[in-house]
């Protein structure tokens, strides 16, 4: 089963990113041969639907499970469309998330977060859909 | 910039037109107010820009409205062609098409209606249909053409209602009421303009987002002036900027209670004397500054 953790950097030991679409990296951890990749998310440079660059990247890994934090409805339904189940996690060491996620300690994401939840400061008055 | 970078302006320009646009940078100085008083003085076509919140109606009440709907294409995925190659997916530069297990799903508001996608499908797979955006809605103040376009609410992309706005503009003069700050909304007003009246306040914010509005209309290398609305006499900070700049001040609306009063009740300010001598001014100084033959 392949895992994939939205990470603030590139490895097991690094920090989780509570943001799905804007965050840094995804590592990705296979429970059968425990093999680490590490993704770049392309959706954190991306001016409007990050979420869903994000998703796309993942469901093109085949991946099985996602570990973030929050997550909006259009990454969210993307998931649910492909089979691919979202677990919730504060921020915690990736390691410890995937360790948790296997003694199966961590909450099934059922819905979505509100969307823009990580864009933070600057994005003026009215969302513009990123042009 | 957006999708639309082929029919780019020159649709409403040329022969018996001149179009003004009225701009700010900050939100809240007046362009409506400046707008719909200038039109009434000057006998120029209101054409409200800010589509996000058109208001100038409130003020002119136009009669015998026509509307029209704006729409904008959208790719519809025939399944039955589809391989889930996903090459639509990975040429859309918005994020709008994406690759599940199972299908391709659409995003229609991330989606800017390029055709990108129509284009690299090898199975030809894709048609495009239309969905409904917002409205163009045409009526008349006395002689004056009113019009003015309406982004549906929840609908994030504003230009294609603004493009189809100004593509079909009146002959005569037009006074485009332009979106605040200096976004994508204001730009493609812009790219219709041949000047702009740039409406601020004395206020650190007005100054501010003013010479963000300046910056833009100069590299439109558009003809402008500059309109000081709620002055207080005890504030210059627009004139010393205006002055240092070499910036035309078109006129100066002094901020007082009545005019406030006339205006939230939904009247026009020029029905107070004052302030129609005001603008007859400002007018008048129009003239001078445009190449322009207003009655």
């Amino acid at each position: 089963m392949k895992i994939a953790v939205s990470s603030m950097s590139k490895d097991l030991n690094s920090m989780l990113d509570v943001r799905f679409g804007r965050c840094n990296y995804f590592v990705i951890y296979d429970t059968e041969e425990g093999l680490v990749k590490t993704i770049e998310n392309k959706g954190q440079m991306s001016g409007g639907g990050a979420g869903i660059a994000a998703a796309q990247q993942i469901i093109d890994e085949d991946v099985d499970v996602v570990i973030t934090g929050n997550m909006g409805l259009n990454a969210f339904n993307l998931f649910k469309n492909s089979d691919i189940k979202v677990y919730r996690c504060g921020s915690i060491k990736v390691e410890t998330a995937v360790q948790l996620f296997k003694e199966g300690k961590l909450e099934e994401l059922t819905q979505a977060g509100p969307a823009h939840a990580g864009m933070g400061m600057g994005t003026g008055r009215r969302f513009r859909g990123g042009r | 910039m957006q999708g639309w970078a082929w029919e780019q302006a020159g649709d409403s320009e040329g022969e018996g037109r001149l179009n003004i646009a009225i701009l700010s940078g900050k939100g809240g100085t007046g362009k409506t107010t400046i707008s719909t008083n200038l039109s009434v003085i000057t006998g120029a076509n209101y054409i409200d820009c800010d589509v996000e919140e058109p208001n100038g109606f409130i003020f002119l009440k136009p009669s015998q409205i026509k509307r029209e709907e704006v729409k904008v294409d959208y790719p519809v995925v025939d399944s039955s062609r589809c391989t889930l190659c996903g090459e639509c997916a990975k040429v859309c530069q918005f994020n709008a098409l994406v690759k599940t297990k199972k299908d391709i799903m659409l995003f229609e508001k991330l989606c800017h209606g390029c055709h990108a996608c129509g284009i690299v499908c090898k199975q030809s797979a894709l048609t495009f249909g239309k969905r409904i955006i917002g409205t163009i809605e045409e009526g008349q103040y006395g002689n004056l053409i009113c019009k003015r376009g309406i982004l549906n609410v929840g609908e994030p992309m504003a230009v294609p209602v603004i493009r189809r706005l100004l593509k079909n503009l009146p002959t005569g003069t037009n006074l485009i009421d332009c979106a605040p700050g200096t976004s994508c909304n204001v730009v493609s007003s812009l790219q219709y303009a041949d000047g702009a009246i740039l409406v601020t306040e004395p206020s650190s914010f007005g100054l501010h987002d003013l010479k963000m509005a300046v910056q833009l209309v100069r590299s439109f290398n558009l003809p402008f002036g500059v309109v000081i609305n709620k002055h207080n006499t005890e504030d210059d900070r627009i004139q010393t900027y205006c002055e240092k700049e070499n910036i035309e001040i078109l006129g100066v609306i002094p901020y007082r209670r009545e005019a406030a009063e006339v205006y939230s009740s939904g009247k026009m300010i020029v029905e107070l004397p004052e302030y129609k001598e005001i603008f007859e001014e400002i007018a008048e100084r129009l003239r001078e500054v445009f190449p322009w033959n207003l009655q």
